[in-house]
């Protein structure tokens, strides 16, 4: 028997869903083949790690594809969202690809961000995605700009900003929040609550009985929502999508989930109470309910979804060769892009192949205490 | 007496200084139970209790306020920043407030602030940071930045028995590589004083941190390869910075460099460059040179962290046009 885990999700059973209602058997398996994606590259990447090919830290997201992809889903093709460091599944719905993940993981110098940045630290306007940074609640305010922006100009766009638990202790986090609040941006703020800011359990984090209740603190509109159910958090998330999109101004969504790795794949989750994973791998997968769901509603077979499953496996296999045969990056790179003008900072003047002035420079003979 | 690594050493240092002081009492992220991202304070919880090993919401600008709070009571909280680079999130509290309490309102903050340092780790630019030199420029705080286990641990209790903020940069890089046997009994190391890491007569290198090793390696390449004797400055604590030290190794060999593994522009390097220009400039046969990383964010992917961050080979090249210049 396993032990009763302290964070246990809830129950959110939505039994009506207006806008994952309408939504496709094609757009079904697309949500399927995004999480399937998402945990099997990170499956992939644990293996790279392992062989020293992953440079720096990784970081999981098993157990939270549902939430990631669900919500990303919501959006049109051109609005725009921040993701963390658990919302591979997101970027992947807005066009990442695990090529490009793969080459950032592996530091490799054709990467998103020619080697400068770590894992998935990266980002692109033009698909509608912008890298985040590791100071948690930055992004808050930055994306509250972007959706100001989108309010300024009149378009049709709308904001997401993922943010886990542990970043709404922030500052950034409050004064982002509270600025989307009183410009009434189209944003839409989504927090994952999957249990744990690296060890720090939510109870240690905030001593608020949930985070939607706080929307009510900044005049905004919370929304609660069961993260490892796809449907409910698409349901959910549209809904705050399209508040914003009518001028609304900014929804608060708490998405319930759990991590069930450590913060990074180092951490050995000494300070998860014991069974505590086990029962959510065993009892709240959102890749099997969902799967579930799939066959009881779409009658989706198994040898379908197992027909997915191998273009995934045969789409990471091929991006892990390509991946591993592009080059690091050319060490002059590093100077290339600090400013707009100059482009490219010169190399301190001790490297090779550089002559410095001071070793150029012809000196009077009269020059220093000890010339002869 | 068994060797210790440098973490092991900071360990020892607060286990020691809450043991002798109960108005000491550690506050972070992940500190307790946990034990630190780093390990620093394992066990610390087990030993002390949760009421003075306080595990906090990830709010930088609160550990760093209420330590300052806590520390005009009396108390002498010694404050974890989960990596350094975490520190500009505390930076209004740090320069607004503490820095300038006791000046301008008899408040003094006796608190440490400290947190894993640097590069050489493959961090990428969030967890790779030295920012020391943002402080440097703060009138009211105090910057220690150890070399060695043993310095790490004296360095360590001497902050946390100062009635000032010091800031303690911990090299995560040096963490578990550099270990030694700790000096017997009361082991502090005075704030202010910089150590003579390698006596030489040809040309001087002062830095800090962990470009001190970097600096012995090069010392014995040019001793091996070229019969230049290189003197090393290792500083040890930043700020207030130890004049006479500085002084003492310019008379000695008059060619002097600067190695830092910060950026350049507005670094520590100046600051002291400027300073052997108003107090020694005389004696200088050479002009002060410095080796530092470049002027950009530290990059992640190992051909561009080993381009930007200095290295060996650029303090042997650098040594070697001040013996001949």
């Amino acid at each position: 028997m396993l032990a009763a885990p302290t964070h246990t999700g809830g129950d959110h059973a939505y039994s009506h869903r207006p806008h994952a209602d309408l939504l496709t058997r094609e757009q079904h398996l697309a949500l399927y083949r995004h999480m399937r994606m998402t945990r099997t590259l990170e499956e992939r990447l644990v293996a790279l790690y392992r062989q020293t090919k992953v440079v720096g830290g990784l970081f999981r997201s098993l157990g939270q594809e549902a939430d990631a992809v669900g919500s990303a889903f919501a959006l049109e093709r051109r609005d725009i969202m921040s993701p963390l460091i658990r919302n591979m599944g997101s970027m992947l719905v807005k066009g990442a690809t695990p090529l490009e993940i793969l080459r950032q993981y592996m530091a490799k110098g054709d990467s998103p961000t020619r080697g400068r940045e770590l894992n998935i630290h990266f980002g692109d306007l033009v698909r509608g995605f912008v890298g985040q940074i590791s100071h948690l609640g930055d992004m808050v305010p930055v994306m509250a700009g972007i959706a100001l922006s989108f309010k300024m100009r009149g378009e049709d766009r709308v904001v997401l900003v993922y943010i886990g638990d542990g970043a709404t202790s922030t500052g950034a986090f409050h004064e982002g929040i509270n600025f989307a609040a009183v410009q009434r941006v189209p944003l839409v703020i989504v927090v994952e609550n999957n249990g744990y800011a690296y060890s720090t359990p939510t109870g240690k984090q905030t001593a608020a009985s949930s985070f939607m209740e706080k929307a009510a603190g900044y005049g905004i509109a919370g929304v609660q929502a069961d993260g490892n159910d796809v449907l409910a958090v698409y349901d959910v998330t549209k809904s705050a999508v399209d508040r914003a999109r009518a001028g609304g101004g900014p929804t608060l969504v708490e998405l319930i989930t759990y991590r069930r790795k450590g913060h990074a794949e180092h951490d050995n989750q000494s300070y998860v109470p014991d069974g505590e994973t086990e029962w959510w791998a065993a009892n709240n997968d959102p890749i099997d309910r969902f799967t579930a769901w799939l066959a009881a509603h779409d009658g989706i077979s198994a040898e379908e979804l197992a027909a997915i499953d191998a273009s995934v496996g045969a789409e990471i296999d091929a991006a892990t060769d390509e991946a591993d045969a592009s080059p690091m990056p050319e060490a002059l790179d590093a100077l290339i892009g600090i400013y707009a003008e100059p482009a490219t900072l010169p190399p301190h003047w001790y490297r090779d192949g550089v002559r410095a002035v001071v070793e150029t420079h012809e000196r009077p003979a009269s020059w220093g205490t000890h010339d002869g | 007496m068994a060797e210790i690594t440098y973490l092991e050493a900071i360990r020892e240092a607060l286990f020691e200084e809450m043991e002798r002081d109960p108005n000491v009492f550690c506050l972070g992220q992940d500190i307790g139970a946990y034990g630190g991202a780093f390990k620093v304070t394992d066990g610390l919880m087990a030993k002390f209790g949760d009421q003075r090993v306080i595990d906090t919401p990830i709010s930088e600008a609160a550990i760093i306020g209420a330590a300052a709070g806590a520390s005009h009571m009396g108390l002498r909280p010694v404050a974890e920043l989960q990596f350094i680079d975490f520190i500009s999130c505390g930076y209004d509290m740090l320069t607004n407030y503490v820095a300038t309490a006791r000046y301008r309102a008899f408040l003094p903050c006796p608190m440490v602030v400290r947190g894993p340092s640097g590069g050489y780790v493959r961090g990428g630019p969030f967890h790779s940071q030295n920012p020391e030199a943002a402080f440097l420029h703060t009138p009211g705080l105090k910057i220690v930045y150890p070399a060695t286990a043993a310095d790490a641990k004296g360095l360590m209790k001497a902050a946390i028995r100062d009635d000032d903020c010091v800031l303690f940069f911990e090299h995560k890089y040096l963490y578990r590589r550099v270990k030694e046997v700790m000096p017997a009994g009361d082991h502090v190391v005075p704030i202010g004083k910089a150590r003579v890491a390698r006596e030489g007569k040809d040309v001087s290198i002062i830095t800090y941190a962990a470009t001190v090793w970097k600096a012995l390696e090069a010392a014995e390449q040019l001793e091996r390869e070229d019969g230049i004797s290189v003197e090393v400055i290792d500083l040890r604590t930043l700020l207030p910075m130890d004049d006479e030290a500085i002084v003492a190794t310019v008379k000695k060999t008059n060619r002097v460099m600067i190695v830092h593994e910060d950026t350049r522009t507005g670094g520590i390097a100046g600051e002291i460059t400027a300073r052997i220009n108003e107090t020694c400039f005389e004696w200088l046969d050479a002009p002060v040179l410095r080796v530092t990383a470049h002027d950009v964010p530290l990059p992640y992917s190992p051909p561009l962290e080993d381009f930007v961050l200095p290295q060996v080979s650029d303090i042997v090249a650098v040594a070697r046009h001040l013996a001949r210049y």
